[in-house]
């Protein structure tokens, strides 16, 4: 059935403009801080710890968004051959590479406009590659960091022992920063702080709700990849909170009015891995062709599961830091723990098939994934494609070969349907 | 894609491979018997090898243009099909193909020039899931091809030889860029020929296994694509998988079979539109 679609200024234009404008501004806040004393941070996205840098007013950089940021530009191959040059294998993370090789080049920020951090915060979240990653940023930027150790979850619950253990260490943490800054502690602060974090983690899940409806007001993947800036950069920040507000109040009138991302949403899917960032806009393309809508995406979980009901808490401002640390977030947790959560997305938010989209320079990430394939695929019955390519390196990906894979499997989708009797598509 | 209204009163259907190697073109009639094929080297001109193609049966069937209702382009260069009406992949045509000539296929193995597929197939000839090669053209044709080049033989008669040998030698692996250092320290080691090329095949046979395990093999097996003409890949396959292979003579042609296939759903749509009565459902409409 065809819907109502918003057109392209309309649903895209709106909220993407929201999400460039205040990342914008915060991009100016870290140029400024170049010719300032302002402090600034070394962060990682997946459940980091930005509320207690906020406290400080220390800013926070995060290198996997500059990462990005050249990839999606398309400037990340000569920094990633850079890094080779000097010995990173070919299937090293190419984030690491894109950036350690623009560092070498001079430059800390796709615009050369981020400032040198004065601390290195390494929040390491599952993925131990970052470590090595912050480790060689400290060597070559000279400047101190702070290892934080947050245990993996391999059962599903942290034990207390565990939240106990990060406790400590957030704790030590908070001196660091009163020593850089010459800044007390504020706990009042603080709680004001995630507050708006809170807001904005509740306008995020509130949003992804409206996907479970047909049609999806949004892309759950392409169009949460727009809305991650602000929950996990900005989190913290009445902007960001405000943000989402909008975020809400504006799908929620296009599922009133019935209007979907698509005015033909044909395929409801799950997305699982990161976006091919070099070739962002082919990528969404070979997807839309075919009407085919994420409808819910593990990608964008990277800094939070805020869908499932976690919220920072006011109340108890450390322990909720260390507990979303340590399990509210995709990159800490279990295999098997992304199978419960991606079958929860195929089933509450009515999906048709599951599209793995592998990272070549990614294997902590994507090892398992042939087996989660197989688990969906033949276990579950629930259609899965696997295609494989990279989050940074263009030179994983051949355009061809993906268009095949992926019109080969919307081509049986559809095929399956008009067996079942559905009319077929009107022709274009 | 053209209007709905192309294919009244036509008879005639033709599907149109453009593989990396080479492009196949088949006429089919309305009650699917094949009445024209054509096989040409792909070369740099795309373009041209489609059209190509095309004329060539229509030579070699004497069928006028105008009588072919419909044209489906697969295979990599087919977005480049300028006498094609429409577009379908080659996995789709391939398991299309394989179950019109082998009913009961149920697993098809394409092995081309510059892929391997496995594609699991319903009984009516539907993508039920497939797997590829990577982006690497590592276990492909191609790989049997630089085998071949550095041996000095032809493609046509390595599956032969390899037959012969006893000992097969292991490759250290299936690149096709390193296969040609790898076959000369064989060589130089006093390696026969043929245990040589038994290698090559048990290698690619190895790795194919690999795909059609992720998608489940159900018997019957068929094997299709250029490489399903040489025996000794035929038997290297049979060997690991332990069950006989469908191999038609029309084997390089089962792509385009498929796409023929598909052509015709369209031709049978159209004079269903126009009235005509037909017993052939339009099962498929590409957008």
């Amino acid at each position: 059935m065809r819907t109502e679609v918003a057109d392209d200024k309309d649903y895209r234009g709106e909220i993407h403009e929201l999400s460039r404008n205040i990342m914008t501004d915060w991009m100016a806040e870290l140029k400024d801080a170049t010719q300032t004393s302002v402090p600034s941070a070394y962060l990682m996205i997946s459940g980091n710890c930005v509320e207690i840098l906020r406290c400080f007013d220390i800013l926070p950089v995060f290198p996997e968004i500059n990462a990005l940021q050249l990839a999606i530009r398309k400037k990340s191959l000569p920094y990633i051959i850079k890094s080779e040059e000097i010995g990173y294998a070919s299937d090293n993370c190419a984030y690491v590479k894109a950036d350690i090789g623009f560092t070498m080049c001079g430059g800390v920020g796709p615009d050369g406009n981020i400032p040198k951090p004065s601390v290195i915060v390494c929040n390491f979240v599952g993925c131990n590659v970052y470590i090595k990653w912050f480790e060689h940023c400290r060597e070559m930027l000279k400047v101190p960091m702070i290892m934080l150790d947050i245990p993996f979850v391999r059962d599903g619950v942290p034990s207390q022992d565990d939240v106990k253990y990060v406790l400590c260490q957030l704790n030590e943490l908070i001196k660091e920063c009163e020593t850089l800054t010459g800044k007390k502690f504020d706990i009042d602060r603080l709680r004001e702080i995630l507050a708006y974090s809170a807001r904005a983690e509740e306008g995020w899940s509130r949003a992804k709700e409206l996907c479970k409806r047909r049609p999806a007001p949004f892309d759950s993947y392409f169009d949460s990849i727009n809305m991650m800036g602000p929950i996990n950069a900005l989190r913290g920040t009445r902007e960001a909170a405000d943000f989402f507000d909008a975020v809400v109040e504006r799908y929620e009138q296009m599922v009133a009015k019935g209007m979907g991302v698509t005015s033909d949403e044909r395929f409801r899917t799950v997305i699982e891995g990161p976006p091919p960032y070099p070739y962002y806009r082919n990528f969404r393309n070979l997807f839309e062709n075919w009407g085919a809508v994420a409808v819910q995406s593990t990608y964008s979980t990277v800094g939070g599961t805020w869908e499932f009901g976690f919220r920072h808490d006011p109340k108890n401002p450390l322990e909720s830091i260390a507990e979303q640390m340590i399990m509210h977030n995709l990159c800490n947790r279990s295999m098997l723990d992304r199978y419960k959560q991606i079958k929860t997305y195929i089933e509450d938010w009515n999906a048709d098939a599951l599209v793995i989209h592998s990272i070549k320079s990614c294997r902590l990430f994507s090892a398992g994934q042939g087996d989660m394939r197989e688990y969906f695929a033949k276990e579950l019955g629930v259609p899965t494609l696997m295609v494989e390519s990279d989050l940074e390196d263009p030179r994983y990906y051949s355009e061809a070969q993906m268009k095949n894979r992926i019109d080969a499997f919307f081509e049986s989708l559809q095929y399956k349907r008009i067996r079942e009797g559905e009319p077929a598509p009107a022709q274009a | 894609m053209t209007g709905t209204k192309k294919g009244i009163g036509m008879k005639y259907a033709a599907g149109i491979d453009v593989g990396s190697t080479q492009t196949k073109a088949v006429l089919i009639d309305p009650a699917r018997a094949v009445v024209a094929r054509t096989l040409i080297d792909t070369g740099a001109n795309v373009v041209r090898a489609g059209q190509r193609a095309l004329d060539g049966i229509l030579a070699e069937s004497s069928v006028d243009r105008a009588d072919v209702g419909f044209v489906v382009g697969t295979g990599y260069g087919r977005y480049k099909i300028e006498a094609g009406d429409t577009q379908v992949t080659e996995i789709s045509c391939h398991a299309r193909g394989a179950q019109m000539l082998f009913p009961m296929t149920r697993t098809v193995i394409d092995m081309g020039g510059q892929d391997t597929k496995a594609i699991k197939v319903g009984p009516e000839g539907d993508v039920l899931d497939f797997c590829m090669n990577d982006k690497c053209a590592a276990g492909t044709g191609r790989f049997l091809a630089g085998a071949a080049d550095v041996l000095g033989l032809s493609l046509d008669e390595i599956g032969e030889i390899s037959l012969r040998g006893t000992k097969p030698i292991r490759l250290t692996s299936v690149c096709t860029v390193f296969v040609e250092s790898d076959i000369l320290s064989h060589l130089a080691q006093k390696k026969k020929m043929e245990d040589i090329l038994a290698g090559v095949h048990e290698a690619i046979a190895s790795r194919t296994i690999g795909l059609v395990r992720r998608v489940s093999m159900d018997d019957e097996v068929t094997f299709t694509g250029g490489v399903a003409r040489n025996i000794g890949m035929v038997r290297a396959l049979e060997g690991k998988l332990q069950t006989e292979l469908n191999i038609s003579p029309d084997s390089q042609f089962i792509g385009a079979i498929g796409a023929a296939l598909f052509a015709l759903d369209h031709v049978f749509a159209a004079e269903r539109d126009a009235g005509q009565v037909s017993k052939e459902p339009a099962v498929w409409v590409d957008e």
